[in-house]
């Protein structure tokens, strides 16, 4: 088998040298009656690179890539240009084959990138701070909920307009820890819900999570309210699942957001079918010490050159166990190395110019569509790149099913979305980045027309 | 003024009705050095035996029990800056919090520096 | 002869001096191969305004009135590099990693074995990599098709009888199984308090019991490295949800008694979990199913090979008994009757989820390590993967018995170990530590083992060679040991001070944890960081 250097003869001498008479009796713990005699069964024999390869590309070849058809889907998953260099980067053996960073003294390539990782994360979200990376925006975002209820030593939190993935994994959590969530849903209408959310804050919640834009593409006043969370003691959590955003709009820890959580897989990491992606969490430094995950920091070797280390570990799972702020080991390392490449490509500048030009290419989609009889933008003039229609009396999981007939992949039903929310079921979220053209739009336009006449 | 000491490596030295308490220079010898001392809240109540303090090493963190019952009057501020004056001087400057002896009789369980010298040996 | 040697080159060096001074600096800082690399905010030049490495079209400065109030005063700073620095930037930064294509990285429990390179290049498929979570159902068959299969071998290997493929890394997946096991009690009226968790156990075990409300309680070991099932079995009562056992153990060696600690605990009431981070020890060998687990999750990045990466991603299906199997989280693919597949995400609807615990994270789960897993899976076969559990049982009783004469091996008298072998400094002369050969291996051209974990063990070094390691790698490897061993116990002072060879020495970590510097700041000054132009200005 190629992946498996030992011989027959290596395997004989190396069994001697042990005082074993054959494999099995290195299994001499496990009993008898669990210790199978031959390969499990039902399952196929090794095979060639040549043979697997078929097979992967017959499943791979029964899916519409976005790259064949136009393609307007987003809801928390972005599909932006990724330059070719940061592919080739992440493929090298020394970033792709390390384990996580324990031996600084061998690790410093991986360390320095996380180090930079943490503070362009910190310069985009207007943070004191950064971690090392989460899972991915919708575990980070309930990590920063358990986080602020340590901060405050409070149990309760309002959610806004946020992506529903993201309402329903905090509720799984809060139903077992017992923290009390509340979540104001969105309407269908062009009202970000600052009121509506800033009713549900009182002198027990210990925080107020946003999402910036929100799940319609709405941007809402978050300054407002911050102020309002503040008022009654309580954090503001942002939460941006489309980090291009910010090169745009002003960032949410300048806007008075406490924590800011995100979904970083539009620089770098790509759709892939939603996994692995990129948990983004930056906080004022005063929280360092409540952080969840990984933290890199700089320091001196005992030479005195500078160098980086894993920090502030007495927080995490491997040293504080049960009283650890989380249980988070593995992150999203790669990940983050794929979205700092992309940032240093790209630049403060560079992530400006990516995100007028995605704003851009919304606008003018938002315009053509909304001409369109029977379709509504609904947050018309209030959004980045991503919007919500409204298909007058229809049911928009139907009109998305219909258009992938049309071989376009033509936005992401609310129907999909909110399964028990009849009232969203007539819209439809677009999302509009610099990989779409002019042809795309009309050809998307030129559909729906054809669709809901 | 008296000290006692605890099987958990605490030390309180105590004046009438207040006591200063710490952690004793074996405890931070063992724990190597110290990044981070979290301190209780001033004015919390807190029973013998409690976990008050959290003291941090670089690969360990170490609860600290308050040795008597009381209420925590003040807490040594300089140690949010300076956390290796526990490692310098664990039984002087590097104290950690004063508390209000709410039970004075709760101190004859305690060990006297002797007894606490050959509880060391015993370990 | 007025044209022989015309260029001057001459390969002797005279009568020069042929051993540079030990610290002979350079004027760069850089000593041949050995780069030193800056942050990228120092590269970036002083006039570094307009620099990209990402070409644009004109800049549209359209803007919609509802967000023009929120539009950012000036550009997020940070410093971009074009291509060619960037690619020398990050390679520069590449050379200063150990890594496995490097040579051996026996992190105990850590399991780093070969990433096969078709793995990559499968995961990279457009029709795996570009397609998007919530594309209407039809135009995903593939993807979905993948998580089947995989689920399938999965649950075959095992012998249980659901997976749920969702959780995003092993730690995730004992949040899973713990919260599956929580709502099952709870489905019968008896949620329960206390998980109880080996000492031994990784330090996610006792974090993810407490992250899902419960208390932890400890279980004794026997002198042996194992569970005490007398402790155990006294310990268990109605207040007790269940267990969580690493098996095999983070000791290496293999829980003898698994199958009579899970008939105790079913007995009084309680769930078996088991933290299947070793599980490529015993692949193809034992069927976790058989010795009545009700959960456990299989780290596809220890396990099925897919990449570390310097700490992730990864990706932690569980797998669950029949018991556990309809309190799965959401979402799951599920066959219709017309042979579609289908993604159950909802679980309002009685014919669909209705006892699932719910979601963990957004989307189906970490679909890039999946296409990775099952393409090693479908290598290997039924057969290979067996192979690959013995060869790394074989190779790590090799460097047990190749070792314990010179380092103290705790439970060498215990029986073989399974896929890695455990020291300790016990042997070791006063003042030498696990550390100091940890720092030494480090010159030697290795990575360190495991160190000072188990806690149940002191001064600790877990060994996990895995089965891609050829013999001759591992006969040098045991050759570094020896000759590491030998030096501490010679008192060789100049281990203390170890690594001396590597791009750093040791580090200051309490000077680190003390004053966090947790992001780069500009020094004050004109040496600071140039200013950014407004928004638009360039």
């Amino acid at each position: 088998m190629r992946y498996l250097p030992l011989t027959q003869t290596d395997r004989s001498a190396m069994l001697a040298k042990i005082g074993a008479d054959d494999i099995d009796a290195l299994f001499a713990d496990v009993p008898a009656e669990a210790l199978l005699k031959a390969p499990v069964s039902g399952l196929p024999m090794h095979a060639s690179e040549m043979a697997v390869e078929r097979h992967m590309k017959k499943l791979a070849a029964q899916n519409l890539s976005a790259a064949d058809a136009p393609f307007f889907l987003g809801a928390g998953a972005y599909r932006h240009h990724i330059p070719a260099t940061v592919d080739h980067i992440i493929q090298r053996g020394e970033f792709l084959t390390a384990y996580t960073p324990y031996q600084p003294e061998i690790a410093q390539g991986t360390l320095q990138v996380l180090f930079e990782f943490q503070t362009q994360v910190a310069r985009m979200f207007g943070t004191d701070i950064a971690n090392a990376s989460m899972y991915d925006g919708s575990t980070a975002c309930w990590e920063a909920i358990a986080m602020a209820g340590r901060i405050t030593r409070r149990e309760r939190a309002v959610l806004g307009p946020i992506h529903p993935h993201y309402v329903s994994s905090a509720e799984t959590m809060a139903r077992f820890t017992g923290d009390e969530l509340v979540s104001v849903g969105p309407q269908l209408s062009a009202d970000a819900g600052e009121d509506a959310v800033i009713a549900e804050i009182d002198d027990k919640t210990a925080a107020v999570v946003v999402q910036y834009p929100d799940i319609l593409g709405r941007v809402p006043d978050l300054a407002k309210i911050a102020d309002a969370a503040h008022a009654k003691g309580a954090l503001l959590i942002a939460v941006v699942t489309e980090p291009v955003a910010l090169g745009l709009l002003e960032s949410p820890g300048s806007l008075g957001a406490d924590i800011v959580v995100g979904e970083g897989q539009s620089l770098g990491v790509g759709l892939n079918f939603g996994g692995p992606y990129l948990g983004l969490f930056g906080a004022r430094e005063k929280f360092a010490r409540q952080m969840p995950g990984r933290l890199c920091g700089e320091t001196v070797d005992a030479d005195g050159k500078r160098g980086f280390v894993l920090t502030l570990s007495t927080r995490e799972q491997h040293i504080r166990r049960e009283k650890a702020t989380s249980n988070i080991c593995t992150n999203s390392g790669l990940c983050a190395l794929a979205f700092s490449i992309h940032m240093t490509l790209l630049g403060g500048e560079g992530l400006g110019r990516l995100a007028r030009i995605n704003h851009a290419r919304a606008l003018t989609a938002a315009e053509r569509l909304g001409a369109i009889p029977g379709v509504e933008v609904v947050n018309e003039g209030n959004f980045f790149n991503e919007f919500a229609v409204r298909l007058a009396g229809k049911d928009a999981r139907e009109v998305a099913y219909a258009l992938t007939r049309r071989q376009i992949l033509g936005g992401v039903s609310m129907g999909r979305l909110f399964p028990d929310r009849p009232d969203m079921a007539e819209g439809l979220l677009i999302a509009v980045t610099e990989t779409v053209s002019d042809e795309d739009i009309d050809y998307l336009a030129g559909a729906l027309e054809e669709e809901l006449a | 003024m008296t000290i006692y000491f605890t099987e958990d490596h605490e030390w309180i030295s105590v004046e009438g009705s207040t006591g200063i308490v710490g952690i004793t220079d074996h405890a931070q010898e063992q724990l190597g050095d110290i990044t981070f001392v979290e301190l209780p809240e001033v004015g919390s109540d807190y029973g013998k035996g409690d976990s008050v303090s959290v003291v941090d090493s670089v690969k360990a963190a170490s609860d600290v029990y308050t040795p008597v019952s009381g209420t925590v009057t003040e807490v040594n501020t300089d140690l949010e800056e300076q956390p290796e004056l526990v490692n310098n001087d664990a039984e002087g400057e590097g104290w950690l919090f004063k508390v209000t002896l709410s039970d004075k009789s709760e101190l004859e369980g305690l060990m006297d520096e002797d007894a606490y010298k050959t509880f060391l040996e015993s370990l | 002869m007025n044209t022989i040697n015309r260029s001057g080159w001459k390969p002797e060096m005279g009568e020069v001096d042929v051993h540079a001074p030990e610290d002979a600096p350079t004027a760069s800082g850089d000593r041949a191969l050995n780069l030193e690399e800056p942050l990228i905010f120092e590269l970036r030049a002083a006039d570094g305004a307009g620099k990209c490495g990402v070409d644009f079209d004109d800049m549209p400065d359209a803007m919609s009135p509802g967000i023009a109030k929120f539009a950012r005063k000036k550009q997020v700073e940070l410093p971009a590099l074009a291509e060619p620095e960037t690619v020398r930037h990050y390679t520069r930064l590449s050379r200063q990693n150990y890594a496995i294509d490097l040579g051996p990285f026996p992190l105990g429990s850590c399991t780093m074995k070969h990433n096969p390179r078709l793995n990559e290049a499968v995961a990279r498929l457009p029709g795996f990599a570009d397609i998007h979570p919530l594309q209407p159902m039809d135009t995903v068959q593939g993807a979905y098709a993948v998580i089947e299969q995989l689920a399938d071998w999965l649950m075959k290997l095992t012998n249980m009888s659901a997976v749920a493929m969702s959780p995003k890394a092993g730690a995730h997946g004992e949040l899973c199984g713990i919260l599956a096991m929580r709502a099952a009690l709870e489905a019968r009226g008896d949620a329960r308090e206390v998980i109880l968790v080996p000492e031994s156990a990784h330090g996610t075990n006792p974090a993810t019991a407490a992250f899902a409300g419960y208390g932890v309680e400890n279980i004794p070991a026997t002198k042996d490295g194992r569970v005490d099932l007398e402790a155990l079995k006294a310990r268990l009562g109605p207040d007790v949800a269940g267990v969580m056992i690493t098996n095999p153990n983070t000791c290496g060696l293999f829980e003898r008694d698994m199958k009579a600690i899970s008939d105790a605990v079913h007995a009084a009431g309680g769930l078996v979990y088991c933290d299947g981070a070793n599980f490529n020890a015993i692949v193809g060998k034992v069927r976790p199913g058989d010795l009545g687990v009700d959960a456990m999750h299989i780290n596809l990045h220890k396990t099925f090979s897919t990449p570390h990466g310097g700490g992730g991603p990864g990706s932690g299906p569980v797998v669950l008994s029949a018991a556990l199997a309809p309190f799965a989280p959401i979402p799951f693919v599920r066959r219709d009757d017309k042979g579609r597949l289908r993604m159950v995400e909802e679980r309002q609807r009685p014919d669909q989820a209705p006892q699932s615990f719910g979601r963990m994270a957004a989307f189906h789960g970490q679909m890039g390590m999946f296409t990775r897993a099952l393409t090693y899976m479908l290598s290997h076969g039924a057969d290979g993967l067996r192979q690959v559990a013995e060869d790394a049982v074989l190779n790590a009783n090799y460097i047990l018995r190749s070792l314990e004469d010179v380092l103290d091996a705790p439970y060498a008298d215990a029986g073989p170990c399974m896929h890695e072998a455990l020291f300790s400094d016990d042997d070791l002369p006063e003042g030498m530590t696990t550390l100091d050969i940890a720092k030494g291996l480090i010159d030697e051209g290795f990575h360190p083992m495991t160190v000072y974990f188990p806690l149940v063990v002191h001064g600790a070094m877990l060994v996990e060679p895995t089965e891609t390691e050829s013999k001759a790698g591992l006969d040098r490897f045991i050759n570094s040991m020896r000759s590491l061993a030998e030096r501490a116990k010679a008192g060789d002072q100049s281990l203390k001070s170890a690594p001396h060879f590597a791009p750093r020495r040791r580090m200051d970590e309490a000077r680190a944890a003390r004053k966090p510097v947790l992001t780069w700041k500009a020094p004050p000054g004109p040496a600071g960081e140039p200013a950014l132009c407004e928004l638009g200005g360039s």
